[in-house]
């Protein structure tokens, strides 16, 4: 049955640290700007999403910029398939993520913050608002936060009505602003013409809910985790088979295999790692690391057994996509399709290898000449899971053999 | 269609437009609040809406088709939703699709003929660790099996 409130106590080395609500607002006040600006600069904080955009970065940008208004916008639209580390941030970390907005709207010079919610999660909104009424009732939100005569803030909620591409973070902005979420092109960014035309920071849950810890522990004590390009720890979302799924928050560049170890996973033939928009890892390469520098994944990892046919797993990542494309631009709306016809045909038998090394290259242009990130990335399954079980799926060797003549 | 007659739908929607103003970022919370009570928006109510946040009613139209939770066309008076994502299509999806299928003699896609039930596929619901999973409404169930998904959804009024 219904299980949403997991009362599990938590570990891990950087998120499930221990914080208490409203420190790392406080200590941002003390600091100021330019301090919490070099902290997280310093920490090499990345964005947490999947794109891994550096977090001082985006925040300078804004900070910078000279407007009216600006915004700090939560994305919490998290709808990449195997990913929900945002449910049990949100569920049970609320004050990472909230006072994360409150230090980047202080830091930017924003007023107003806003969670784009997905609407599949519409169950954790009542308990979010009640929470928020906590913290304007502590003066952590409304006039004057903390005493601070020039720090106004407060954050307000809005649903999704269930569109993965509002994801994207100019989809996002058009579906706030009461439009179909159809992507914007870039430039310009959201740093410079955002929500209603300004400037506007979006942050995925995660990237936030780190901020507060790195504002209050510092960025020296954060990049003590991680590897040297992906500083810190991660979350990672892990579903599929093997014994124990759930969150699991990891310093990035843990190898696939000894993740696998942790959740329990036997007899593991491959891993997706991000999602259906991010690519599979065979056996023979599970000593690859998780970061930026390697595989770099927004958290998700679906686990396969020898049991489960890659051809079904790749179906229902092309079946998802067709139906998620926001059908705005050709690659993306057609490509999707001929890709999941191919797939079709595959089941079918009724395929040539050109047919498939045409479907590939279909794909390469998908990931060269879609709009955004998602006609960009839907390809990588696609060519990925094809390529690393050629023989498997197709039922020939790609390798071939010389003939030696005896 | 240009419907004549005064609804109370009007005022209703006129109370929306107060609570959540007339300006564009509006429409997709009044949309919300009239596909969460009327279980969808009738041509009556874009046509208020439009007028009332000075739009096309195209406009409206366009947005409602876009997301999949937002429906121009009536629907059941419970909406069940069952996430057919890789992770819940692992962990016995199938088992509990067939199931409630069969029970309700429809298929997804479609409602019930006494108007009890919609049923609807639904990507990735975020509850991958806990599959399959299915939302009634807004009240979300995991680790579903297909006793289970049955009882409940004969439960549902």
């Amino acid at each position: 049955m219904s299980t949403l409130f997991e009362n599990k106590k938590r570990t891990g080395p950087v998120i499930f640290s221990e914080y208490h609500k409203g420190e790392g607002i406080k200590k941002a006040i003390d600091i100021g700007r330019e301090n919490i600006l070099l902290e997280i600069k310093d920490s090499g904080l990345k964005g947490r999403g999947g794109a891994g955009f550096p977090t001082s970065t985006k925040w300078m940008l804004t900070a910078a910029a000279n407007a009216e208004k600006k915004y700090i916008v939560c994305n919490a639209d998290e709808g990449e398939p195997g990913t929900f580390k945002d449910r049990v941030l949100l569920l049970e970390y609320p004050e990472l993520v909230f006072d994360g907005m409150v230090i980047a709207g202080y830091t930017i010079g924003a007023a107003t913050g806003i969670v784009y919610l997905r609407g599949e999660y519409e169950y954790i909104l009542r308990p979010l608002e009640d929470y928020l009424r906590g913290m304007r009732a502590d003066n952590l939100l409304g006039k004057k936060i903390l005493g601070n005569e020039n720090f106004d803030f407060d954050i307000s909620i809005r649903l999704g009505s269930g569109a993965y591409v509002c994801g994207e973070e100019t989809a996002l902005i058009e579906s706030l602003e009461g439009c179909r979420g159809e992507p914007r092109n870039r430039p310009p960014f959201p740093v410079n013409t955002g929500y209603l035309g300004y400037p506007t920071v979006v942050n995925n849950v995660e990237t936030l809910a780190s901020v507060s810890h790195i504002v209050l522990k510092g960025g020296e004590w954060f990049k003590q985790y991680g590897t040297n390009k992906s500083t810190g720890s991660k979350l990672f979302s892990v579903s599929g088979d093997c014994e124990k799924p759930g969150v699991y928050e990891l310093p990035w560049g843990i190898k696939i295999k000894n993740l696998l170890e942790i959740v329990g996973a036997k007899d593991t033939k491959a891993v997706q790692i991000g999602g259906a928009s991010g690519i599979c890892i065979p056996k023979s390469q599970f000593d690859r690391i998780l970061g930026y520098e390697d595989a770099a994944t927004g958290g998700s990892i679906i686990i396969f057994n020898e049991s489960r046919s890659m051809l079904k797993v790749l179906k229902n990542f092309m079946e998802f996509f067709v139906d998620e494309s926001c059908g705005q631009c050709t690659p993306c709306r057609i490509g999707n399709i001929k890709l999941l016809e191919g797939i079709e045909k595959i089941e079918k038998e009724d395929f040539t290898i050109s047919y498939i090394d045409n479907l590939k290259d279909l794909g390469r242009t998908m990931q060269v000449a879609s709009k955004c990130g998602l006609g960009q990335s839907s390809p990588n399954s696609f060519i990925s899971i094809l390529e690393n079980f050629n023989d498997e799926i197709l039922h020939i060797n790609g390798k071939g053999k010389e003939y030696v003549k005896a | 269609m240009l419907e004549l007659e005064r609804n109370p739908l009007s005022e209703e929607i006129e109370n929306l437009v107060k609570q959540y103003g007339s300006d564009r970022p509006a429409l997709l919370q009044i949309l919300q609040a009239i596909q969460k009570k009327y279980k969808y928006i009738s041509d009556f109510a874009q046509q208020e809406i439009s007028r009332l946040l000075n739009i096309h009613p195209v406009e409206v139209y366009s947005v409602i088709t876009f997301y999949s939770f937002l429906y121009s066309e009536p629907k059941g008076r419970n909406i069940v939703r069952l996430c057919r994502t890789i992770s819940c299509d692992m962990a016995g999806k199938n088992k509990v699709e067939s199931a409630v299928k069969r029970e309700l003699g429809i298929s997804f896609g479609e409602t019930t003929t006494d108007g009890r039930i919609t049923l609807e596929f639904i990507n990735c619901l975020g509850m991958c660790d806990q599959g399959p999973a299915m939302v009634v409404n807004d009240k979300v169930y995991t680790h579903m099996n297909p006793e289970e998904a049955v009882n409940i959804l004969s439960d549902v009024k």
